[in-house]
């Protein structure tokens, strides 16, 4: 029998190992449950505002350090918000760069009402126009493992849309001051990098 | 559809665009993002000919700014290069700058300013500087060819230095006005 996807407990899944990556998020929703995931680590870069950026503030750490695996949650309302992003991205071609989707149908922030993928679109199928040929669309509870299996196999840049139950997103307060949250990303990636180095 | 009049450097007399891009190459700039415009393509060919420099075509100009946001995120430098127009696309994105204060160095190839033909172009061409200064960024206007690489050193300089959002705004008295 087949469950429904519990967003809470997704990206624990699809990313065993959460300081292999260099995070962006959505705002609301996806920005609260890869907080959760990460304890708001500094390599998130989350946003509360802005809607439609994140895939292309993505697209901007991928080029710029291809040797880092670099990857982008974010909600179905924002990714439709600069769903161009996509054909610049696929166009792009970035390697190391990967995209989930949290696909709850419904606009979680503002009082949760039914989004255009409730109706008829699908942002997969938008995702193969766009160019990418990694794409793939999660129903099911079962189908998680082979979700985080795709991250690491499928050729970037890759995307992923996973269909989740209409439930709250996971509690957890993370930093607001976006000029704090850059400072505070940009400080902890050349720590690291430095790390990695010597 | 081509410029009437192509500016050439007043120092050497080669292409304006090639001085521009010696100058940010000099600030270490290796991300070109863009719009496909008359004003800035001899720019994206030097930057697509040279193998340390990257291009990013968009679909439009705001992804450009969260593009930029994400290179500046590791620590690299970037430039968006747009037409007037396309600073109207940008409106919410501009809070990357404002807000979050990430550096943004833009090139604005004016229309709807000087000796413009089209009227579609003059509202936004209008209220292109207004708009970018009510968001913070800062505008270094070049009128003429003896403006530009001083201009261009200042707006990398509020940028990358002074930690702020600069536009070097090519005006159509130094571009030329583009006829219909």
């Amino acid at each position: 029998m087949s469950t429904k996807i519990d967003r809470r407990l997704l990206l624990g899944q699809l990313f065993a190992a959460p300081a292999d990556y260099l995070f962006v998020s959505g705002l609301a929703g996806s920005a609260r449950d890869l907080a959760a995931l990460t304890n708001d680590a500094p390599t998130l870069f989350a946003l509360g505002g802005v809607m439609g950026a994140a895939s292309m503030i993505g697209l901007g750490m991928a080029l710029a350090v291809p040797d880092r695996e670099v990857a982008v949650v974010t909600g179905d309302g924002e990714l439709q918000m600069n769903v161009g992003s996509l054909i610049s991205i696929a166009s792009a071609g970035p390697p190391n760069l990967t995209i989930v989707c949290v696909d709850n149908e419904r606009h979680g922030e503002t009082g949760n009402q039914p989004g255009h993928t409730a109706r008829r679109t699908d942002l997969g199928i938008v995702a193969r126009g766009a160019g990418f040929s990694s794409v793939m669309t999660v129903l099911r509870d079962e189908e998680v493992q082979s979700a985080a299996k795709f991250i690491k196999e499928a050729p970037g840049p890759r995307l992923i849309v996973v269909k989740v139950a209409d439930t709250e997103p996971s509690a957890f307060k993370r930093l607001m001051d976006p000029a704090a949250c850059r400072y505070r990303f940009r400080t902890a990636y050349s720590a690291n990098q430095a790390r990695r180095v010597s | 559809m081509k410029t009437d009049t192509e500016a050439p450097s007043a120092i050497t007399g080669r292409h304006w665009s090639s001085d521009l891009f010696a100058v940010l190459q000099d600030y270490g700039v290796r991300f070109y993002a863009y719009v496909p415009d008359a004003g800035n393509a001899t720019l994206v060919q030097l930057a697509q000919q040279h193998p340390d420099m990257r291009t990013v075509m968009l679909t439009t100009e705001e992804e450009g700014v969260a593009f930029c946001a994400g290179v500046d995120l590791v620590g690299q430098r970037a430039a968006l290069l747009m037409q007037s127009s396309g600073v109207g696309n940008c409106g919410n994105f501009f809070t990357l700058i404002r807000g979050a204060r990430f550096p943004m160095f833009m090139m604005v190839t004016m229309r709807g300013d000087y000796g413009e033909t089209n009227p579609w172009q003059y509202a936004m061409g209008q209220a292109a500087i207004p708009m970018m200064e009510s968001m913070g960024i800062l505008p270094f206007v070049v009128t003429g060819s003896d403006d530009l690489e001083r201009a261009a050193h200042a707006a990398l300089a509020a940028t990358f230095k002074g930690g702020h959002g600069a536009a070097l705004v090519l005006s159509q008295q130094f571009l030329g006005a583009k006829s219909m």
